[in-house]
């Protein structure tokens, strides 16, 4: 909850709550579908990862600001109308200046719409806190979600294709090198086995702490 | 007309919001819209440019219906121009199913209907590591100047030799065959296309 005397302290706190102790993918498991689905090179996952941050900043700022007006049996519609817009643009402006992704990435873009990060966070932080507290959570836990897929992404891209950021690192089989790219990486196993291994290994580490 | 007060009271936001939002959106639809379309375009126009090196320039033609499997798909017709304005060829796209997803290619032709001057792959979601090389040269390289009658697969054979038989992918038979299949369907239904275009205007 926001303290107005230590403004620094709670905005830092804020963030980290977002990035490890409340991370969206790896504690809070929200926002599953892309995190399977747009994970298998970290190009995607990344371009995925920003364009959540835009619409969860937008979407928070527009609630946080409009949330002494809200009705409580249409704040729902309010949020998912706010969010669907800001998702539209963000559709269009990948199609304009990131036409490749846009391809690549298909119908998971619009699908954002659906992302329980975002009208979670509308729910829980924007519609109850100022507009300071409701950006730094949007930042929080958007870079929280960009880290995870890109985490994920980059186990995957590497096993699946010997590359990350589609620059070869290790020699592949075929082209001289030692490495037999596991196609299986690549497909929604290699998404599901990641995952779960990742959430095993965070989970140990936080009960170390 | 307390009903109608009660109704504004509790709505007015989301009324207000939607024409805000609405217009949000037309704005930046008007300002990106125009660079969506050039993108498309360039992305067709690039494709085409590998098939066919010799053209200059491409134009849409005529949008046609190709039937398949009993389903009507739209296809664009592009006719490849050279500098001279001359035609040196015809471009379409078309689609069928693949192992996982439906495959949608854009195949390129010579200007006398006979030979395939090769296909590009506008969207497929097949196997990675098989059923995905139907991207590759390997496979590719075995339609750039295969005749347009009936393409055949066979699952072992000479890949380099060019004829109406195309070797399959190794652990991918069938997506090799889908993408057989998809030109062998579509290739027929635009030719004839052509043909009668061609039969009414010289009746003209």
């Amino acid at each position: 909850m926001p303290n107005s005397s230590e403004p620094i302290s709670c905005v830092r706190e804020k963030m980290m709550a977002g990035i490890w102790r409340e991370n969206p993918v790896f504690r809070l498991l929200l926002g599953m579908c892309p995190t399977l689905a747009v994970t298998a090179a970290v190009k995607p996952a990344l371009t995925m990862g920003l364009s959540v941050i835009f619409v969860l900043t937008c979407s928070n700022i527009v609630v946080s600001l409009m949330r002494h007006l809200l009705k409580p049996h249409l704040r729902i519609l309010m949020f998912t109308l706010t969010i669907s817009t800001f998702v539209t643009i963000a559709d269009l402006l990948l199609k304009a200046f990131q036409p490749e992704m846009s391809a690549t990435l298909g119908p998971y873009i619009p699908l954002i719409i659906v992302n329980c990060i975002i009208i979670g966070r509308a729910e829980s932080c924007a519609s109850k806190n100022n507009l300071l507290v409701s950006i730094v959570d949007a930042l929080g836990m958007g870079i929280g979600f960009t880290l995870a897929l890109c985490i994920l992404a980059s186990i995957r891209e590497i096993l699946s294709t010997g590359a990350i950021f589609e620059i070869q690192i290790i020699p592949l089989l075929s082209n001289g090198g030692w490495f037999v790219p596991w196609a299986a990486m690549s497909m929604p196993v290699g998404a599901f086995i990641t995952l779960g291994l990742l959430l095993g290994l965070i989970n140990k580490i936080s009960k170390k702490a | 007309m307390r009903r109608v007060k009660y109704f504004i009271q509790q709505s007015w936001l989301l009324i207000a919001a939607s024409f805000v939002f609405g217009l949000l959106i037309a704005v930046t639809n008007a300002a990106l819209s125009e660079k969506i379309e050039q993108n498309r375009i360039d992305k067709i126009d690039n494709l085409l440019g590998g098939l066919l090196p010799q053209a200059k320039s491409f134009q849409l033609d005529s949008q046609l219906e190709l039937r398949a499997k009993g389903k009507t798909i739209k296809s664009n017709l592009y006719k490849a121009l050279s500098a001279s304005g001359e035609i040196v060829g015809w471009a379409f796209n078309c689609q069928g199913s693949g192992y996982s997803d439906k495959i949608e290619l854009l195949v390129a032709v010579d200007k006398s209907f006979e030979k395939i001057s090769g296909f590009a792959c506008l969207a497929s979601n097949e196997t990675p590591g098989f059923g995905d090389k139907i991207t590759t040269t390997y496979y590719q390289n075995q339609f750039e100047g295969a005749p347009t009658k009936k393409l055949e697969l066979l699952k072992t054979g000479e890949p380099s030799v060019i004829d109406s038989q195309i070797i399959a992918i190794t652990g991918a038979t069938v997506s090799s065959q889908a993408v057989v299949d998809i030109i062998n369907n579509a290739i027929e239904q635009v030719k004839e296309c052509i043909q009668n275009k061609e039969m009414t205007s010289n009746a003209k």
